[in-house]
C-alpha cells in the first residue's frame, strides 16, 4: 500500500488553495483524507500535488442562520454527530454522521470530503437529498449553489468542477410537527451503508401533510421515493408499507454481499421502518 | 507459598505491545538496509512469454531485478517444499519465482530492490511481463470436472492425492439396515487468515562471515530455518539464523515456508545487504495460505433409538495452485481422524480428495481440519435430532463415549484418552436457560416476526500435536515433540529457553507461572526466551495448540531434572542422603528434620561455585528437555448459540452465546479465556460473514477489507464461559489445549442455531457464510 510519488501542498486559506488548484493540473484537495489516501494507496487514484485544506478554520463549523443550518465542508462526522444545533434544527443528519465508520473516522472525515466523494453507500448524501439541503461551491469566477438532489450524478462523480471547492452545506429546519429518521444497513466488511433510509414525515392536527423517503445504497446515487400516497393519510402501518414499496431502481448495484435485487428489497423494508420511525418521532 | 498455576496474573507482554514499544519486523531497521516489491501475477493462469525488466532497472535508486532466470544462475535449490507427505501424494515443484506458467493472481514472477519502498514499489510497476493468459479454475468442485484446466501437467484431473480412512463396508452395511438417515451437501467456506501484521522478513547477508540473519514473521523459526536453507537457498543450516522478533498474530498463516521470505533471502545474498519486504494487505490476501474449502457430502445412520450406527463423509478439498508446507495433512489427518466427535460410532469411512485449483494455496489456519469435520458431525447431529425426534440435546447425549469408555479407540485412528461430555452438556443448558428459551421459541412461532433459534456444537478436537513416531508414520516430515532448556542462575532467577516460539499467544507469561509454580519461586524470577534459532535449541514452534501440553511440559521435565539435581547438592551440603530430601516451596529439606534445609539460592551458588561439592556431580544447574508426548490432547466442550433472524430481511443477530470448555488443567484462566474469545470471534466470523471469494477466472474478488468481513467488536456480543477440568491423563501438567477450540465449535454452534430459527420454513440448511440475502432467499424459496 504505498502511494505513487506526489506533491504535498498546504492551503492557508480558500484563496490560496483556488490558486494552487488553478495551477497543477489534476490536482487533489485533501480534507480528513480518509477516501483520498486509501485510493492513493492502492494506486486508483495518482494525483501529482496534494493540496490540504483540513486546516482551513473559515470551512468549519455548524451555525444557524435564517430558517436552516450551515455546515461548514470541513465539518467533521463527529462535530455534526454531536451538535446542540443539529440536534434542535435538523436531527436526522446527526444520526446519519453518528452511523459513519467508527470514532476514528468520524474524527477525521468531513462532511465536504464525504459528499465530494460521494461513495454509494456514504451515509450523508441521502439524508441531504431528503431535507432538501443546498450544496455551496467557490471558484475564482465566484460562487454558486446547487440543489443536494441534483449534485450527485453518478457512481463517485458529482457536480463539483475541477476549479472548484465545496465550502458548505445548508440545510433547512425540519417544519413543526416534522419527524426524522436514518436507518442503516451496514455493511459487514467496509461498514458502509448496503442501504441507508432517510424518512421524514410531517404531522398536523394529526393529519399527515408531508412525507418523504430517499434511499441510499440501492443505486450509484440516492434514489428518491414517491410516498405522497401518505399525505393526508392516518399513516397505519400499512399505508407505509405500500408507499415504501414504490421504491424502483432501474440499475441497482450489487457486491458479493448484496445483489442488486436483494439491495431494492431491503430499501423498501428499510424504508418502511424508517417512515415508521419518523412518523414516531413526528408530532 | 500461593499457586500461581491456575492464576490469572497479567500478561508481561502487554506492557510494551499496548504502548507501541513492541518491535515487530517492520519495525527494524540495519545498516545499508534496502527494500523489496515482489512483481506478481494478475492472471490465475498465463504462460510468461518474457520479462522485460529494463524500465525498472533504469529507475534511479533501483539495485536489482531478479526473476526466475537468476534463482537458475544462482545454483541453489529454489523452490518451496511440501512438509507432509500422503501415499501417492502428487507433488509438482513449487519454484521460488514462477519460470514459465503462473498458477494463481499473486503467484511471483519478478522482485525488484530499491533504496526505498516507494521506489520500489514504482519500479515494480514498470516490469514488463507478456503473460499468454490460459484458462483457469478456482473452483474445487469445478476443478474435478472433465475437461477443467489443468493447474499442473503431472496431476491429472487436478487431483493431488487421494485418501481414506475407515470401513467402507461396515459403513454400507450401517446404512442397510439404518432406521434413520440424514445427509447433507455442504460447502465449507474459504478463509483468508487476516493476522493483524502482514507477513515480513528483513534477511541481512553477510559475504565476510558467510552468515545470514533473517529477521521473519514466523510461528516457528526452526522449521523456518530448516526448509529455507535446506529446499530454497541451499545455505548450510548453521550460517542461518532466523529470529522471530514480535510477531502479530499467525492462526496458522506464518507456519508455512513461503517464496517471498526466501525471495528476500536471495536478494540480500546477491547484494550483499540487507532487504526488507512487507506485504501490504493486499499482497496478505493473495498469498498467504487460506483455510478450509471443502466441498462434502456426508450422511449419518441411526437406529430406532436414535444411537448413530455409521457416518459416511467425502470430500473434495482445495490444495490451491501448490501444497503448501502442511496442506496435505489438514483436510486427511487433522479432518478423517476427527469424525467420531464426541460420539460412540462404529463405522465410520471418509475419503478425501485433495485437488489443485488457480488459487492461492490451503493450509493449516486456526483448527486446521478440525472445525471442518466438527462442522460435519454438528451438522449432521442438528438433523439427526429432527430425524429421531429426540432433539439436539437428546439425540447428542444417548450417544457421547460414556466416561468410563476411556481410553476410546475411535474408528478413525485416534485413541482418546480421556473425556467427560455430559458435564459440560448440562452445564451449558443451565447457564442458557433451555427450557425458557424453547417456550419463548414457541411463542414467537405462533406470534410471527423475528425468528429466534438455538444451535448446539459438542465438539472434540485434538491437539498438542503429538507423538513424533505417529506424525512420522502419517506422513510428516517433522518430529513433533518439544524443547526447553531451564537454566537457574546462581542467584535463583531462572531463564528458560523454549522451542515453543509465541507470536502472541503469552507464553512469557503462562511458562513463567509454570517454573515459578513447580520452583516455589516468583513469576518475576523466571525469564522466558524465545524465537531465535541461535538463542535457542532447536524447536518445532507453536501451532496446533501446542505450546502448553508439549513446549510446557518439556519445561516441567527440565525443572525435574534441576530438582534431582539439586537434591544431590544439598544432600552433599547438608550430609544427608539425596533420597532424603524432598523439594517444596523452593527449599530442599530433610524429611523429617525441618530445620535441616537450604534454599534454592543457596544451592543454586554452590552449583556454580563447585567448590563443596560432590565428587561425581557437574557443577552447573540447567536441564534441557526435549519432551515427545504420548499421545495428542483432546480438549472437549458444548457450545449453544442463540440467534435471533429477520425474516424479512435475513438478517441474523446474535443474542447469546455460551461456551463451556474442557481444556484440562488450566494454567492462566484469563489467558484461556482470551483465546477463547478470539477463537470464537473467528468462527462466528466464519459462520456469519467471513468468504474468500474467487470469480471464474481466478481473480479474488474478496481480495480487501471492504469486501472480506473480519468480525468487528460492535458485530460480537459477550461471550458466557465455562469449564469442566477433566485433567489429560498423560502429560506432567494435565493441561490439554485451548487455542483453537473457540474457532473449532462455533461455526456448527451459529448455524444449527439459525437454521434452527428457520425450521418453521422447512429450512435444513444453508451454507456458510449465512449473510442475510442468503437467508432472505432460503425463506422465500
Ligand atoms: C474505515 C472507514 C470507514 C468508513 N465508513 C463510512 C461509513 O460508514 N459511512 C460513510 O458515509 N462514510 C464512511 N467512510 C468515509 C468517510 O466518511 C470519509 O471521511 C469521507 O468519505 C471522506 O471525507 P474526508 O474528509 O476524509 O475526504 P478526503 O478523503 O480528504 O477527500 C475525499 C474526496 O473529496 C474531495 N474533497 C474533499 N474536500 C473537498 C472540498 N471541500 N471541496 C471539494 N472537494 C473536496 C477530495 O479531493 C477527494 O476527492 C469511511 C472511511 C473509512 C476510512
Amino acid at each position: 500500500m504505498y502511494p505513487a510519488q506526489f506533491d504535498y501542498r498546504r492551503a492557508g486559506s480558500v484563496d490560496e488553495a483556488l490558486g494552487l488548484l488553478q495551477e497543477h493540473e489534476d490536482a487533489k484537495l485533501m480534507a480528513g483524507g480518509h477516501s483520498l489516501i486509501p485510493m492513493m494507496k492502492l494506486r486508483l487514484a495518482q494525483p501529482p500535488v496534494v493540496i490540504d485544506i483540513g486546516r482551513l478554520d473559515e470551512l468549519k463549523g455548524i451555525s444557524e442562520a435564517g430558517g436552516s443550518v450551515r455546515v461548514g465542508s470541513l465539518t467533521t462526522h463527529a462535530e455534526i454527530a454531536a451538535s446542540d444545533v443539529l440536534a434542535a434544527r435538523c436531527p436526522v443528519l446527526a444520526e446519519a454522521a453518528g452511523h459513519i465508520g467508527d470514532a476514528q473516522v468520524r474524527n477525521r472525515g468531513t462532511i465536504g470530503g464525504n459528499i465530494a466523494h460521494a461513495d454509494p453507500g456514504s451515509d450523508i448524501p441521502p439524508v441531504l437529498v431528503l431535507v432538501g439541503a443546498s450544496v455551496h461551491l467557490q471558484s475564482p469566477s465566484g460562487t454558486r449553489s446547487v440543489a443536494a438532489g441534483d449534485f450527485f450524478q453518478d457512481l463517485l462523480m458529482t457536480d463539483v468542477g475541477e476549479d472548484e471547492i465545496l465550502t458548505h452545506v445548508e440545510a433547512p429546519a425540519l417544519g413543526a410537527g416534522t419527524g426524522a429518521a436514518y436507518l442503516k444497513f451496514e455493511h459487514p466488511a467496509s461498514g458502509y451503508a448496503v442501504v441507508g433510509a432517510a424518512a421524514s414525515v410531517t404531522v398536523q392536527n394529526g393529519r399527515c401533510t408531508a412525507a418523504g423517503l430517499v434511499v441510499g445504497g440501492v443505486s450509484a446515487t440516492p434514489t428518491t421515493v414517491d410516498v405522497s400516497s401518505l399525505v393526508g393519510s392516518d399513516l397505519s402501518d400499512d399505508a407505509i408499507a405500500a408507499a415504501a414499496s414504490g421504491l424502483d431502481a432501474e440499475d441497482p448495484i450489487g457486491d458479493i454481499f448484496a445483489s442488486g435485487d436483494y439491495r431494492v428489497h431491503v430499501g423498501k423494508v428499510y424504508g418502511k421502518r424508517a417512515l415508521a420511525a419518523a412518523r414516531d418521532r413526528a408530532s | 507459598m500461593a499457586r500461581v498455576l491456575g492464576t490469572s496474573i497479567k500478561r508481561r507482554e502487554d506492557p510494551a505491545l499496548i504502548t507501541g514499544r513492541g518491535k515487530y519486523t517492520d519495525d527494524l531497521k540495519a545498516e545499508g538496509m534496502a527494500h523489496a516489491a515482489i512483481v506478481r501475477s494478475p492472471y490465475a493462469h498465463a504462460r510468461i512469454r518474457g520479462i522485460d525488466t529494463s524500465a525498472a532497472e533504469a529507475l534511479p535508486g533501483v539495485l536489482a531485478v531478479l526473476t526466475a532466470r537468476d534463482v537458475a544462475a544462482a545454483g541453489i535449490p529454489g523452490v518451496v517444499p511440501v512438509g507432509w507427505l500422503l501415499p501417492d501424494l502428487v507433488t509438482p515443484a513449487h519454484p521460488m519465482i514462477a519460470a514459465d506458467t503462473v498458477r494463481h493472481v499473486g503467484d511471483a514472477v519478478a522482485v525488484v530492490v530499491a533504496e526505498d519502498r516507494y521506489l520500489a514499489r514504482d519500479a515494480a510497476d514498470r516490469v514488463a511481463v507478456d503473460y499468454e493468459p490460459l484458462d483457469a479454475v478456482a473452483d474445487v468442485v469445478a476443478a474435478l470436472e472433465d475437461g477443467a484446466p489443468a493447474v499442473h501437467e503431472e496431476a491429472p484431473g487436478n487431483v493431488a492425492f487421494d485418501w481414506e480412512i475407515g470401513e467402507r463396508e461396515s459403513v454400507d452395511a450401517a446404512f442397510a439396515s439404518a432406521a434413520h438417515t440424514v445427509e447433507l451437501d455442504l460447502r465449507n467456506n474459504r478463509l483468508i487468515p487476516h493476522a493483524i501484521e502482514p507477513r515480513a522478513v528483513l534477511a541481512s547477508y553477510d559475504s565476510s562471515t558467510g552468515e545470514m540473519t533473517i529477521h521473519m514473521t514466523s510461528q516457528n523459526p526452526h522449521v523456518h530455518r530448516l526448509l529455507m536453507t535446506l529446499a530454497s537457498l541451499g545455505m548450510p543450516e548453521h550460517k542461518v539464523r532466523i529470529v522471530a522478533p514480535e510477531v502479530g498474530g499467525g492462526f496458522g498463516s506464518k507456519i508455512h515456508h513461503y517464496a517471498d521470505e526466501a525471495i528476500v533471502g536471495l536478494c540480500s545474498m546477491k547484494l550483499d545487504r540487507p532487504v526488507k519486504w512487507t506485504a501490504t494487505r493486499t499482497e496478505t490476501n493473495l498469498t498467504d495460505a487460506h483455510g478450509r474449502d471443502h466441498s462434502t457430502h456426508c450422511a449419518m445412520a441411526l437406529d430406532a433409538d436414535g444411537r448413530i450406527t455409521g457416518l459416511r463423509v467425502d470430500t473434495a478439498a482445495a490444495m490451491g495452485a501448490y501444497l503448501s508446507t502442511f496442506a496435505p495433512a489438514v483436510p486427511t489427518y487433522l479432518y478423517g481422524t476427527l469424525l467420531s466427535g464426541q460420539y460412540d460410532i462404529p463405522a465410520i469411512h471418509c475419503h478425501v480428495t485433495g485437488v489443485f485449483t488457480h488459487t492461492a494455496p490451503v493450509d493449516a489456519y486456526r483448527g486446521a481440519g478440525r472445525p471442518e469435520a466438527t462442522y460435519v458431525v454438528e451438522r449432521l447431529m442438528h438433523l439427526a435430532g429432527d430425524a429421531t425426534g429426540l432433539g439436539p440435546v437428546e439425540v447428542r447425549r444417548r450417544n457421547f463415549v460414556s466416561p468410563d469408555a476411556f481410553p476410546y479407540q475411535t474408528q478413525v485412528a485416534l485413541a482418546y484418552d480421556s473425556g467427560n461430555y455430559g458435564p459440560a452438556m448440562d452445564r451449558a443448558l443451565e447457564m442458557i436457560g433451555y427450557d425458557d428459551l424453547k417456550s419463548e421459541q414457541a411463542s414467537r412461532r405462533d406470534n410471527g416476526g423475528k425468528q429466534i433459534g438455538i444451535g448446539f456444537s459438542s465438539y472434540i478436537e485434538a491437539c498438542g500435536l503429538a507423538p513424533s513416531a505417529v506424525v512420522g508414520s502419517l506422513g510428516a516430515q517433522a518430529g513433533q515433540w518439544e524443547s526447553a532448556d531451564v537454566r537457574v542462575h546462581p542467584t535463583a532467577s531462572v531463564t528458560v529457553y523454549t522451542g515453543s516460539s509465541s507470536h502472541g499467544q503469552g507464553h512469557e507469561t503462562t511458562f513463567s507461572q509454570i517454573v515459578a509454580d513447580k520452583l516455589g519461586i516468583a513469576p518475576e524470577a523466571v525469564e522466558v526466551i524465545h524465537g531465535d534459532t541461535d538463542l535457542v535449541q532447536f524447536g518445532m514452534g507453536t501451532y496446533g495448540s501446542r505450546s502448553a501440553a508439549v513446549g510446557g511440559s518439556a519445561i516441567v521435565k527440565s525443572v525435574e531434572k534441576i530438582i534431582e539435581k539439586g537434591k544431590k547438592i544439598a544432600a552433599h551440603l547438608l550430609e544427608a542422603s539425596a533420597e532424603d530430601l524432598e523439594y517444596e516451596d523452593g527449599n530442599f529439606r530433610v524429611a523429617g528434620s525441618p530445620d535441616r534445609s537450604l534454599g534454592l539460592g543457596d544451592v543454586a551458588l554452590q552449583a556454580y561455585l563447585a567448590h563443596n561439592y560432590p565428587d561425581d556431580l557437574e557443577p552447573g544447574l540447567s536441564a534441557t528437555s526435549f519432551y515427545d508426548p504420548a499421545n495428542f490432547t483432546y480438549p472437549f466442550g458444548t457450545h449453544v448459540c442463540v440467534v435471533e433472524v429477520d425474516t424479512e430481511t435475513g438478517s441474523i443477530e446474535l443474542l447469546r452465546y455460551a461456551a463451556v470448555d474442557d481444556v484440562g488443567n488450566v494454567i492462566n484462566p484469563m489467558i484461556v479465556d482470551g483465546q477463547l474469545h478470539g477463537g470464537l470471534a473467528q468462527g462466528i466470523g466464519q459462520a456469519l460473514w467471513e468468504n474468500a471469494v474467487y470469480d471464474e477466472s481466478g481473480q479474488l474478488v474478496s481480495g480487501s477489507l471492504m469486501d472480506y468481513a473480519v468480525p468487528k467488536i460492535h458485530n460480537l456480543i459477550p461471550f458466557e464461559l465455562d469449564r469442566t477440568t477433566t485433567p489429560c491423563p498423560h502429560n506432567p501438567l494435565g493441561v490439554k489445549g485451548v487455542g483453537e477450540a473457540g474457532a473449532i465449535a462455533s461455526p456448527a454452534a451459529v448455524v444449527n442455531a439459525v437454521v434452527d430459527a428457520l425450521a418453521p420454513f422447512g429450512i435444513s440448511h444453508i451454507d456458510m457464510p449465512l449473510t442475510p440475502e442468503k437467508v432472505w432467499r432460503a425463506v422465500n424459496s
